[in-house]
């Protein structure tokens, strides 16, 4: 009855090609609609699996306990190791990261020749497309028994390789990132300035970058959020204690805190590191969240 | 000109610009550097027997060819899943949405996709997949997994070369009578082929170069089975077989060969994106 009006009102009835593009358009609402269900579903998998560990323990005992003993016999389950150590490592890496990767950014707007820009994207294409594995590598066999000889250290494997680690990986994304924005600057300010008697680095550091501030600082937060959900390569270099952090010490990630006991984990200590994985992912989704807004902020000016 | 800015000026302004080239030449040491390491430690380890057997516990011979072809295997199959329903979601919102608020979500939902890291894809992946579909630990989940990693990436290319396909296309063949459908077919897909081939190829290196995903969907397996059965059974990429040989067997020679083949695909596909990138905009600019 109903299905029968509503045929007649759209007039399928005489009129079938109209009725295979309705369709057509629903399909690709469907595809549309992929990503979202797949966003919906993640986070449904991740608070459902990752809460009952927390209630478990005691969120007070599990956020900011200082001891993670998962297979001991009277299990410890406290992840502010690990929480510290994304927090100090990301920190590390930001630290020295973008201050290279802006430089060269500003380099690469501005300064460079053109066939030297033409090499040198191919190069962070190339960095930004290395597998991390081999990043893990290469700090496996260089950075970890270099750390060890240079600082005297019992072993190599620390949260200072994992740093450096870190920092080379998250150079492409900052630099192409800040790149962008800072080429994004009209041409008119700089022009003012120099008119104005400022020298053409002046007029770069002082004119150009203020004015691209917002998309450097999303880079900056870009960086971030690779650097926090980094896992196989600091596997293979931060050595995977669970200790509380110290340059020299080795330690275990919110990241390689699930990867290295996953595969072998049961009943709580499996339920718990579902609870990290969802700790984890709110730090991601705060990062986005700030994505977001200095995007839009970016927008409206 | 020059003369007149003092000596404070003079000294900042060159300090500026020499920790910009210092930072430029880091960064190309570095490529330089990591190319040339991997390439020197891994190459001499290249050999046929490498290339072409698999692991053989009696012989002590290592063989890469299942890894291989497990790479293969699971480039297809979720290049083949997530093109439909990547270009699919492009095409939606590029060319059939009117409702602003859809397209907010389907775009915001695509840039988180592209912001959770690969571990957190894996373990979702392992309950989902591995799990709740009951795909068992197989490259079958393995490379669903990826599938919903990569669509964000083919969804931004294709929306993108979307963008730059001119209205007047679409005008003049709505006014040939074409439906909606016939024009997206004959006229707009065709003109952003190149879009959709950068997407293709930009997925390729996030699949060759992702392990943490695959881990825990599509295991650690070495051996080799033809497409079908080998999309059912669990295998590691070559990316998995490197992390495998070098952080839980210590054999570097094999993880270093192994990286050495990522390398020179990796250099291959950048110079790959970079004419095709060069190529469209050539066309833009006619």
């Amino acid at each position: 009855m109903n299905l029968r009006t509503f045929i007649d009102q759209k007039g399928y009835g005489n009129n079938p090609r109209r009725l295979m593009e309705d369709l057509i358009h629903l399909v690709f609402l469907a595809l549309g609609l992929v990503a979202v269900g797949s966003v919906l579903v993640i986070t449904i998998y991740l608070v459902v699996s990752g809460l009952p560990a927390i209630f478990k323990i005691g969120p007070v005992e599990f956020l900011f306990g200082t001891r993670w003993a998962s297979t001991a016999s009277e299990p410890e389950f406290g992840i502010l190791p690990f929480i510290l150590t994304s927090i100090y490592g990301t920190a590390g890496a930001i630290i020295i990261g973008v201050p290279i990767g802006f430089f060269a950014a500003v380099f690469l707007a501005k300064m460079a020749p053109r066939r030297v820009r033409e090499v040198m994207e191919l190069c962070i294409g190339v960095l930004a497309g290395i597998p991390s594995v081999v990043y893990g590598l290469v700090g496996m066999t260089i950075l970890v028994p270099g750390i060890r000889v240079v600082f005297n250290v019992p072993d190599g494997a620390t949260l200072f390789a994992a740093i450096i680690v870190l920092a080379v990986m998250i150079l492409p994304s900052v630099i192409n990132v800040s790149l962008s924005a800072i080429q994004a600057v009209p041409r008119e300010y700089e022009e003012a300035s120099l008119a104005l008697g400022a020298t053409s680095t002046e007029t770069y550091f002082k004119v150009t970058v203020p004015a691209a501030k917002s998309g450097i600082f999303t880079a900056i937060v870009l960086g971030i959020g690779r650097a926090i959900g980094e896992a196989m390569a600091i596997m293979m270099v931060a050595g995977n204690v669970a200790n509380m952090p110290s340059l020299f010490k080795s330690v275990r990630f919110l990241t390689t805190a699930v990867a290295s006991e996953m595969s072998y984990s049961s009943g709580l200590q499996r339920e718990a590191l579902f609870s990290i994985a969802l700790v984890l992912f709110l730090f991601i989704m705060i990062i986005n969240a700030i994505l977001n807004v200095l995007k839009t902020g970016g927008n409206r000016k | 000109m020059i003369e007149k800015i003092s000596g404070r000026r003079l000294a900042w302004c060159s300090l500026m610009k020499g920790l910009c080239i210092v930072s430029v030449v880091v960064v190309t040491a570095l490529t330089a550097f990591m190319l040339l390491y991997v390439l020197v430690r891994g190459v001499p380890h290249i050999t046929s027997q490498l290339l072409f057997t698999s692991p053989s516990m009696l012989r002590h011979t290592i063989g890469i060819l299942p890894d291989i072809l497990n790479t293969l295997y699971i480039v297809i199959t979720t290049l083949l899943i997530v093109l439909p329903i990547g270009v699919g979601a492009a095409i939606y919102l590029n060319e059939y949405a009117t409702n602003k608020k859809v397209v907010e979500v389907i775009e915001f939902a695509a840039e988180t996709l592209s912001g959770i890291p690969s571990i957190i894809y894996g373990l979702v992946g392992m309950l989902v997949f591995v799990q709740f579909c009951s795909f068992g630990t197989s490259l079958l989940a393995g490379a669903m997994t990826l599938v919903v990693m990569n669509l964000p990436t083919i969804m931004r290319t294709t929306q993108e070369s979307l963008k730059t396909v001119p209205e007047s296309y679409r005008e003049g063949a709505f006014a040939l009578g074409a439906g909606k459908w016939r024009v997206i077919r004959t006229v707009v897909l065709p003109t952003c082929i190149n879009g959709i081939i950068t997407g293709c190829i930009l997925s390729i290196g996030r699949i060759l170069s992702e392990s943490a995903a695959l881990l825990f969907t599509a295991g650690f397996a070495h051996n080799v089975n033809g497409f079908i059965k080998g999309m059912g059974s669990a295998g590691a990429t070559l990316t998995v077989a490197l992390y495998v040989y070098a952080s839980e067997r210590g054999e570097f020679d094999i993880a270093f060969a192994i990286a050495a083949i990522l390398m020179v695909l990796t250099v291959i596909i950048n110079l790959i994106t970079t004419y095709l990138g060069k190529l469209m905009e050539r066309r833009n600019g006619q």
